[in-house]
């Protein structure tokens, strides 16, 4: 192993990891927000133990996204300083951006939303939680923008041999980061409806089971009333939030369908190696490949066989039609090689890589797989929410525990679709960091090599010392994480109102009505 | 105009710095004071409650100061974060189980549980403060880069004395600004006993800080930043009396403004000398040839005209919606979560 292999498997890990907790804390918070905001219109009770559950949840999980998004803001300067010196120009802005104007309102009014339960006048205690959430929202869009400028440099101007931001407002525009960020939105949401989707079922079930609720022979529901907390209202909550969540999902794909359309359009202009790599396509066709066989990890286009092939396919995802013929990678190799060349340059930033041949093509296997777990997680939780919908019609769930635990394994499908869109996305990207732009606005000079981008002063003993603590120190967190989840999801909505855990007990003990004593605290 | 920028973007990250340790000071004071003063559960409730609201949003201080310096000054960043790359790995893991901990202390009602991530909070703030601390003394007394602002000598080059004194100087700091916060915060026994530790502490507390600040001005100081140090010697010597006659919240200030006054003449006395290098002068890195270009900076002054004075007043109307004291009374009973 070489210092270069360890720093990128530590980008990857750590990335991925921050990533698994991004999308829930983006896509429940809107939902928590929503719930919230229905809360104060109607006064319903079952939307405030919605939010209070729901927001129970989401900060459990949004503290993890705290704690590792530090990592990745330290990251680029740590292992990647030679990177962070080329880019620093018009990749340090969106970053900053971020920290100044998302980071800080969605800290400092989370911080207020928690705490503020008994506080703030309602309405500002609402909005406090929107602007926690949009900020969460806004801050997804600065470091897209700075993960296009990756994938796609766009308003600059080389000079002595660095990029320098010459039009920001093309920065900030740059199309691929307008379509990656609601893409990624979706993504989001796709996550937090199959979160909504499969715990509320847990619940339904959980009272089918109890014998709380009964389908009579008739197939209609009684629903019983006052059995501790679990109340009429009980049902209300998981129901609404089952209904929900399938809603969300089911329309988070669809988003996520006709966003990813236009991403891979781009994707064939702007980076058509990846797409090609992600078809495992050797020769120019149209067809889309639904099972490539042959030796994909062979990096070589010798055995590969395209066994079921949907003809046209390929060609509309890239193109809009299903004629014009999409460039394979025996097409692009030499295409490549004459534009960026053959070797890394003689130069000492490449140490003992230079002039070394440079491999264009990214590793077929996770491209392709990549892009076919992303879509097709993505299906099968949507598909899942549709049955799932039809099913609750009736007002509850079928009493089988194993249809429970699908439904709650269910919930790890978007989250899989995610890590695979970003693994194949950034992986795809390989052998560059900085990606060339081949646009007609020629900036192709832009472009930086992975092998040039990690600190040359980071020893390799450095590296896997912070490599093994990360990944054991995540590894850990993240056993305690899943433990307590499941502890609050079991606990249901008493877990995060303690109120309804004493429904019975006399209100005086524990003094609740004691204004000095903090509604909420740590 | 456009010379004026790269000047004015050291202003700000230093500006950023004295704000991070003015206000995560304190909660990486009162995380260390979880075991070192606390005495049973409830008052470490109390101590937790007083920066629940707000620690996160001062973490953030943290991660501005470096995303700006990235923006502002990328060889700077680059050069400072590779160079030490182990103290600020030890700073990420102590501010991910201290995050973690915060969260995750009173969610189980064990005393096990809640005996380990009180351990955590404790331990992950000190390694916290005492790397910034070695690191912030580290960029304004140098490290041994080369020509291009790699760092020589292997992975502990930068294990030296400022280092250490650096550590020393922000986790003393932390521990008297988080007594006198919790003076601030707090009534009943929690409260007095933060006051005593306050008095006792002062005296002593600011001494490395005060050295990192001469060794500094012995270098490079000015009559400007001489006189910053002497301001601090006053305002603290103040902070003690304010104490003494019972004033906490002037005391708190008076000790802040001391710490404001030492970061001043410490940045002050390093300009325009962003990270000098041990090794040869012609390396260091400065406010001039480690900058980013007018038109980035430029394009971040803009922003940081509107969004830094919207930060001070939202996070400044926090600290007034939670004003009120806390006290052992107000710490509700530990809410037992259990399967249904
Ligand atoms: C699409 C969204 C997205 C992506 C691609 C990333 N993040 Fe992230 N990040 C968020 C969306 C987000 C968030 C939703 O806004 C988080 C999650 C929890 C939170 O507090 O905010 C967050 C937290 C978070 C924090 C902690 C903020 C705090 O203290 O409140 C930092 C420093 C970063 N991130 C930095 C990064 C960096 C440097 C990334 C690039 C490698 C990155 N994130 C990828
Ligand atoms: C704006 C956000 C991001 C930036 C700026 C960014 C930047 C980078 C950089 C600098 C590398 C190291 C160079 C390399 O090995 O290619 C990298 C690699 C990687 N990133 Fe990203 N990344 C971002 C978001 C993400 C996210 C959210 C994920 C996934 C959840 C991700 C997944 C990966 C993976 C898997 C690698 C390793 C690729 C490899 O080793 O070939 N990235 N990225
Ligand atoms: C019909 C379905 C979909 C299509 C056609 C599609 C298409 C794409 C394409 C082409 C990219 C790569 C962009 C690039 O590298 O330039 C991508 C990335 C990504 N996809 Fe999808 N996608 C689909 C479904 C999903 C689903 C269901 C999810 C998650 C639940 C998802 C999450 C992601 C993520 C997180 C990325 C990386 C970030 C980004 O580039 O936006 N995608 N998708």
């Amino acid at each position: 192993m070489e210092a270069l292999e360890i720093a990128r498997w530590q980008f990857g890990i750590t990335t991925v990891y921050h990533f698994l907790m991004v999308p829930l804390t983006i896509g429940l918070g809107l939902l928590v927000a929503t719930m919230q905001t229905l809360w104060h219109r109607t006064g319903q009770e079952h939307y405030l133990r919605m939010t209070k559950f729901w927001g129970k949840l989401f900060l459990i999980n949004f503290i993890m996204g705290v704690a590792t998004g530090l990592v990745q803001e330290f990251q680029f300067g740590m292992a990647w300083s030679e990177y962070s010196r080329f880019v620093g120009d018009v990749f340090g802005a969106p970053l900053a951006m971020e920290a100044l104007l998302a980071f800080f309102v969605e800290s400092t009014f989370l911080g207020l939303w928690i705490f503020g339960w008994d506080r703030l006048p309602r309405l500002i205690h609402l909005l406090s939680l929107w602007a926690a959430v949009l900020a969460s929202v806004f801050s997804a869009y600065f470091i897209l923008v700075a993960n296009s400028w990756m994938q796609h440099p766009v308003g600059v101007e080389m000079v002595d041999g660095r990029p320098v931001m010459v039009d920001a407002w093309a920065v900030f525009t740059n199309n691929t980061a307008l379509v990656a960020f609601p893409h990624t939105l979706f993504g989001a949401l796709a996550v937090a409806g199959a979160f909504l989707l499969g715990i509320s079922w847990y619940h339904l079930w959980k009272r089918r089971h109890d014998g709380l609720d009964t389908v009579g022979a008739d197939g209609t529901l009684v629903v019983r009333d006052r059995v501790g907390a679990r109340d009429a209202v009980d049902h209300e909550v998981w129901l609404r939030s089952a209904r929900a969540g399938a809603l969300v999902a089911m329309i988070a794909f669809a988003g996520t369908g006709i966003t990813g359309d236009l991403q891979g359009k781009l994707m064939f202009d702007q980076q058509p190696m990846k797409m090609a790599a992600a078809e495992a396509a050797c020769h120019d066709g149209t067809g889309f490949s639904i099972l490539s066989v042959g030796n994909l990890g062979a990096q070589s286009c010798d055995d590969i066989t395209a066994v079921i092939e949907v003809p046209g396919v390929l060609s509309f995802l890239a193109n809009g039609d299903f004629t014009t013929e999409v460039k394979g990678v025996n097409t692009l190799l030499p295409e490549y090689q004459e534009k960026y060349g053959t070797t890394l340059p003689d130069d000492p930033m490449y140490g003992e890589r230079a002039g070394t041949e440079i491999d264009y093509l990214p590793v077929m296997e996770v491209t392709y797989w990549g892009f076919r777990i992303m879509i097709g997680f993505g299906a099968i939780a949507a598909a899942a929410a549709a049955a799932a919908l039809w099913v609750l019609r009736r007002g509850t769930v079928p009493e089988s525990r194993w249809l429970m635990r699908l439904a709650v394994f269910g919930i790890l499908a978007p989250f899989g679709a995610n890590s695979a869109g970003w693994i194949f996305t950034e992986m795809g990207r390989q052998p560059f960091v900085v990606a060339p732009n081949p646009d007609a606005s020629g900036i192709d000079s832009v472009f930086m090599f992975t092998a040039a981008a990690v600190s040359p002063g980071v020893s390799l003993a450095e590296l896997v010392v912070s490599l093994v603590a990360l990944t054991a120190v995540y590894a850990v967190l993240l056993v305690v994480e899943v433990r307590l989840l499941f502890t609050y999801v079991r606990g249901g909505t008493a877990s995060a109102m303690p109120e309804l855990a004493h429904v019975g007990a006399d209100p005086s003990t524990g003094g609740k009505d004691d204004g000095d004593v903090l509604a909420f605290a740590y | 105009m456009t010379e004026a920028l790269p000047t004015l973007w050291f202003v700000v990250i230093a500006v950023l710095w004295a704000g991070y340790l003015f206000l995560e000071g304190f909660d990486l004071g009162v995380g260390m004071l979880m075991k070192l003063m606390a005495r049973n559960d409830t008052q470490r409730r109390v101590l937790l409650n007083t920066v629940g609201p707000v620690w996160d949003g001062n973490e953030v201080w943290l991660v501005t100061a470096v995303g700006a310096t990235f923006a502002a000054f990328p060889s700077w960043y680059a050069s400072l974060l590779s160079a030490l790359y182990l103290p600020f790995l030890c700073v990420l893991l102590g501010l991910i189980f201290r995050a973690v901990a915060f969260e995750w202390r009173g969610k189980r009602d064990s005393d096990a549980w809640r005996g380990r991530w009180d351990w955590a909070i404790a331990i992950g703030s000190f390694t916290a403060a005492a790397g910034i601390g070695a690191v912030l003394a580290l960029t304004t007394t140098g490290l041994p880069l080369d020509a291009d602002g790699n760092r020589v000598g292997g992975a502990f080059a930068w294990a030296t004395a400022p280092a250490f004194l650096g550590a020393a100087a922000v986790v003393l700091f932390c521990l008297v600004h988080a007594a006198a916060f919790i003076a601030l915060k707090t009534e009943g026994r929690v409260h007095d006993q933060s006051e005593r530790l306050f008095r006792r502490l002062l005296p002593v507390a600011l001494v490395p800080f005060l050295g990192w600040a001469l060794l500094v001005q012995l270098d490079t100081g000015t009559a400007v930043t001489w006189l910053a140090v002497v301001l601090a010697v006053v305002a603290v010597i103040a902070a003690h009396r304010c104490s003494v006659s019972g004033r906490d919240g002037r005391a708190f200030a008076s000790l802040g403004v001391g710490m404001l006054a030492l970061v001043g003449s410490i940045f002050g006395a390093a300009f325009p000398v962003v990270l000098p290098s041990t090794l040869d002068q012609a390396f260091d890195l400065t406010v001039q040839n480690a900058s980013s270009s007018p038109y980035t900076l430029g394009l971040m002054s803009v922003v940081a005209c509107f969004g830094l004075p919207l930060v001070l007043a939202y996070q400044g109307w926090t600290y007034w919606v939670f004003r009120r004291r806390v006290s052992e009374a107000s710490i509700p009973a530990a809410h037992v979560v259990a399967p249904l």
